[in-house]
């Protein structure tokens, strides 16, 4: 009877196909109503940090994709063999293994982004939305899921990097990627400093959730 | 009057409910009430308390008690214009002139744009229009420079409502007082524009010879580093053009160059005397910023150290905008600390801060404006020790 079962959930599982409702909510919840840095709040230190121009963000970005959907599988194809009282350190240790090759790579073939991210990079590895994603997703699931939670995550603090990055490099410095926009349109913008301290980031932050909540109508359950 | 009234009263029905104007219902609400006092009254069920004044009334009394302020404000930047151009022979009139051409339009943007938000807020969010904003929109012109861009007082007045006020639910429920949120947010966001020599409105014309766009805060900060005496160095200014423009009586009085409103003590002192008088302002809190000032002063004149540690005590009373501070900003009831006990705590932190961020941090020659924000933060924590104690004092008391 139990053999039958368990023969019966394996051929389900099977048969759930590579993109199925489920897994497609994986990448679109973290966009929206589970976003890291708007509804969850975390990795707000870096968000404030790296995103005085758009080049650092979007560089930022996608490390912290890239790392937080591998380190997502590796500790996913582990999850049943980790001993629970060492599990932090376990995980740690495989997220700093990706954020050194991430490391390495950006000094290798973009070296000024590199050196303006400074110690942002390193600081991935305790970045809690890392952590967040082992503790809470990895290591309970399948490395197939666990990738596409680790890409999702790391897009929906993507999005919202960028679009802090957008305003504060457009309206604080006056150019887009390092494109000196006004001064092509031959407008004379005078650059607003407050954007460009860290709590012109943390303002916006406030901003877009404000935003956010008042269009998706999501509140704190208490 | 009764024409206006009649004419409201004629255009009600469009805006109540049913009527085609329905959604623009608080719009027409507010300007009602503003012009007349609201014609509905309480239940008769439960106390009572008959008092003519409500909030929009309040909200008058302390712009009454800021038009000395504005006035003297309005004939300063007229004269400081003609003395730093070295025409010091012009009328009173002219003079005044000069400063409502200047002035005006600041008031007229800062109004426009905060009561454009306000109503755009009170149609959307359904909830009547704040009264708050009329003190805001008349404080926020007194504090900027002459000289000001308009669209920066428009962008500036624009945060400082929805981010310090609105989202933060409305009047009665900010965090930081408004109108120092919109002058925070020019210092950090355009500091060419509201820190330096801005304090002149120059116009076109040719600044006289020997002219210097120097305060006397930047004046005393020099002063610590070169080590010459504060008093003598703000005496001996101004010399060819401006003759003891930084005396310490003319300082009292606010004939010098400075914000729109703020340079003048006495002006500031005749608001405190409406505020006091009308209970519309907490003395407590206005003398107690003077009062820690004044101390924090005394305390560095003791300890020595530099030129502007050893600056005279009361020369931090009249210099920069502490009277203006403490008398509108550090009093807003929304902000303050609500507890009579707080309420001293609260004002003596602010004096002692301002002196503090005046004598050592050489980025910010003023700190009024950092100060108040600052203790803004703390009022809800001294309020919540003040209650502690309190509840504390009268269990110890009980004999159960």
């Amino acid at each position: 009877m139990s053999t039958a079962a368990a023969e019966l959930e394996v051929v389900e599982k099977k048969a759930e196909p590579l993109f199925s409702k489920k897994n497609k909510t994986l990448i679109t919840n973290p966009l929206d109503i589970d976003n890291p840095i708007t509804v969850q709040i975390l990795g707000v230190c870096s968000a404030l940090a790296v995103t005085t121009q758009m080049k650092p963000a979007f560089v930022m970005s996608l490390g912290l994709m890239i790392v937080t959907a591998s380190s997502n599988v590796v500790i996913s194809m582990m999850r049943n063999s980790i001993p629970s009282r060492i599990r932090i350190i376990v995980q740690l240790a495989v997220v700093s293994l990706w954020v050194i090759l991430v490391d390495q790579l950006l000094k290798a073939y973009v070296y000024d982004v590199s050196k303006q991210l400074s110690v942002f990079v390193g600081l991935i590895i305790t970045n809690c939305i890392v952590m967040g994603r082992l503790e809470a997703f990895a290591m309970a699931n399948k490395p197939w899921p666990s990738f596409l939670d680790g890409i999702g995550n790391g897009l929906g603090y993507g999005v919202i990097l960028m679009l802090v990055a957008f305003v504060r490099e457009l309206f604080g410095g006056g150019s887009l990627f390092g494109y000196k926009v006004f001064d092509a349109l031959g407008i004379h913008y005078q650059g607003n400093g407050l954007l460009l301290l860290p709590a012109g980031a943390c303002i916006l932050v406030g901003v877009i959730i404000w935003v956010q909540r008042t269009l998706n109508g999501h509140r704190e359950s208490h | 009057m009764d024409f206006i009234k009649h004419q409201i009263e004629k255009i009600k029905p469009n805006f109540e409910k049913g009527g085609k104007w329905e959604k623009h219902y608080y719009s027409f609400e507010a300007l009602e009430t503003f012009l007349f006092a609201p014609a509905t009254t309480n239940g008769i069920k439960g106390a009572q308390i008959r008092d003519a004044i409500d909030l929009k009334r309040l909200m008058m009394t302390v712009i009454i008690s800021m038009v000395p302020c504005l006035l003297f404000g309005m004939w300063n930047v007229g004269h400081q214009h003609f003395l730093a151009i070295g025409q010091a022979s012009a009328t009173f009139g002219q003079k005044f002139w000069v400063g409502i051409v200047q002035v005006m339009p600041v008031v007229v943007v800062s109004y426009g744009v905060g009561l454009g938000i306000e109503f755009i807020f009170a149609t959307f969010r359904r909830h009547p229009v704040n009264e708050g904003f009329l003190v805001t929109g008349m404080l926020i012109p007194l504090v900027m420079p002459p000289d000001i861009p308009l669209w920066q007082v428009a962008i500036a007045t624009a945060f400082a409502v929805i981010i310090g006020k609105e989202a933060f639910g409305g009047t009665g429920m900010n965090v930081l007082n408004v109108a120092l949120t919109a002058r925070a947010f020019l210092y950090f966001a355009y500091p060419t524009d509201i820190s330096g020599s801005v304090w002149t409105y120059l116009g076109d014309a040719k600044a006289a010879a020997g002219y210097s766009g120097a305060t006397p805060l930047s004046l005393a900060a020099d002063a610590a580093t070169t080590g010459t005496n504060v008093v003598s160095s703000l005496n001996s200014f101004g010399a060819g053009w401006n003759e003891g423009v930084f005396s310490f009586s003319n300082m009292f009085m606010g004939i010098m160059p400075g914000c729109i409103g703020e340079t003048s003590t006495l002006m500031c002192l005749i608001g405190a005397f409406i505020l006091i008088a009308t209970g519309a302002g907490s003395w407590k809190v206005i003398v107690s910023v003077f009062g820690g000032a004044y101390a924090m002063g005394l305390l560095l004149n003791l300890i020595g150290g530099n030129a502007f540690m050893e600056m005279p005590a009361h020369y931090h009373l009249v210099i920069g905008g502490l009277a203006f501070g403490a008398v509108f900003m550090a009093t807003d009831p929304v902000t303050a600390s609500q507890t009579e006990t707080g309420k001293w705590i609260y004002g003596i932190l602010i004096g002692m801060f301002t002196v503090l961020i005046r004598v050592f941090n050489p980025a910010y020659p003023e700190g009024i404006m950092l100060a108040i924000l600052l203790m803004n933060v703390f009022a809800p924590l001294i309020d919540y020790f003040v209650v502690n104690a309190n509840k504390k004092r009268r269990l110890q008391r009980a004999t159960v």
